[in-house]
């Protein structure tokens, strides 16, 4: 057996991890050899990702707007990222995900 | 010649909202067999213009129009292109949204074959464009396309938060966010803020998508039919005091699922600038927030 990362991101709602969940991603080192998110959202707030034993990694800090863009919009601005190592049979681990690379015909 | 059907001021609130504008089935059947015969021919015109082919050309291939051309000059009016923009409906909402005359920008014939599961990165087209003033693009679907069949990802309400093309490819799910399917001849106009992305294609059909990029050449004040315009656009409306039925400011003050409770202000405040754009009045507000700081302002002596 051989650990390997799987990286969950949470934007959620408010700055507290209790909010709830606006949107998320996930990352995975196991390449689907791992357990996998089993809903959409795969939890309904942060805490409830600490309660299924993520550890969280970072969260986005509250920063003071730019002057004279206060009232302008852009990224989600409350963004968790979440950690879990697993283990897993390493000759099963492929990259077979599939890419999300850009293709020149999508543009 | 009758005059276009011009968007509603519902349609245009709604626009300005959401970001896009969605005309089902607006395109005839016969331009959209035609479409199916022509937009490949485009893509490899583009390939070869990319490649930098010169001399061996596909004599069938229809060349490329140059940027800055008038739509009306832009494409034969007999070609596939050139039919969809004089669809009434299609025609009359490109007049709302950017006036009778815009430019070609660009267009883009997207083919997702069937099979294909790669998700592409959410992105908006281009850069950060500044100002209030915007494009509009045109993705034509002449085909169906059933659930999951290669629809484009978009995200509802994305369209003015200030970010730079792939810098979003982070967020693979957003609440709320939709994945087109519809009839053939469906044209779905974006703004050019819109996040979108190419999606799996997991049907046995590869889907073909024209996507058509406007510029406006006049302000873009007052385009759309404003009949009862007068009626309903009260400055004063406001969610803590008192609304009227039937006003703009309900349909601007409109969240999505996606949305911070706090960026929901802020992306009304960015719609009501957008709406005094578009209606050339610059007392308009929703809830408040634009006037009081103004007025606030006014009574401050430098």
């Amino acid at each position: 057996m051989s650990a390997r990362q799987q990286v969950l991101m949470l934007w959620l709602a408010s700055p507290t991890l209790d909010a709830h969940v606006l949107g998320w991603a996930f990352h995975d080192g196991s390449a689907g050899a791992g357990p996998q998110p089993e809903s959409d959202p795969p939890y309904p707030n942060g805490t409830a990702a600490l309660v299924d034993g993520w550890r969280l990694l970072q969260m986005s800090p509250l920063t003071p707007p730019i002057p004279g863009h206060e009232r302008e919009v852009s990224f989600l601005k409350h963004e968790f990222v979440f950690e879990r190592m697993v283990d897993v049979d390493a000759a099963s681990v492929t990259d077979s995900t599939p890419g999300r690379e850009r293709s020149v015909l999508e543009h | 010649m009758d005059a276009l059907p011009l968007l509603t001021t519902d349609q245009m609130a709604s626009f300005v909202a959401r970001g896009f504008l969605r005309l089902d089935a607006v395109v005839p059947d016969d331009i959209n067999a035609q479409a199916m015969e022509e937009l490949p021919t485009l893509l490899r015109a583009w390939l070869d213009e990319f490649r930098g082919v010169t001399g061996d050309r596909d004599e069938t291939e229809a060349p490329l129009p140059r940027t800055g051309t008038a739509l009306h000059d832009a494409y034969a009016a007999e070609s596939a292109f050139g039919r969809m923009v004089r669809v009434p409906a299609i025609a009359g909402a490109i007049a709302s949204l950017v006036g009778a005359g815009p430019v070609v920008d660009h267009h883009f014939v997207h083919l997702k074959m069937a099979g294909d599961l790669k998700a592409q990165g959410l992105h908006c087209d281009a850069i950060i464009d500044e100002g209030f003033g915007f494009d509009i693009q045109l993705f034509w679907f002449p085909h169906h396309v059933a659930p999951r069949e290669g629809g484009t990802r978009f995200v509802p309400g994305s369209h003015l938060r200030r970010v730079n093309m792939d810098d979003v490819s982070r967020y693979q799910h957003l609440a709320g966010d939709e994945y087109f399917s519809g009839d053939a001849g469906t044209v779905v106009i974006f703004h050019q803020g819109l996040w979108h992305a190419g999606a799996p294609n997991h049907g046995s059909r590869n889907r073909v998508m024209g996507k058509l990029r406007l510029n406006p050449t006049v302000p873009q004040v007052r385009l759309w039919d404003t009949s009862d315009l007068a009626e309903r656009n009260r400055n004063d409306d406001h969610i803590w005091a008192r609304m009227d039925p039937g006003m703009v400011a309900a349909t601007l003050r409109g969240s999505e699922r996606w949305y911070e409770p706090s960026a929901h202000r802020l992306e009304t405040v960015q719609r009501a600038r957008l709406w005094r754009y578009i209606t050339g009045d610059n007392e308009f507000d929703v809830d408040w927030y634009l006037t009081r700081t103004e007025r606030r302002a006014a009574l401050v002596t430098p």
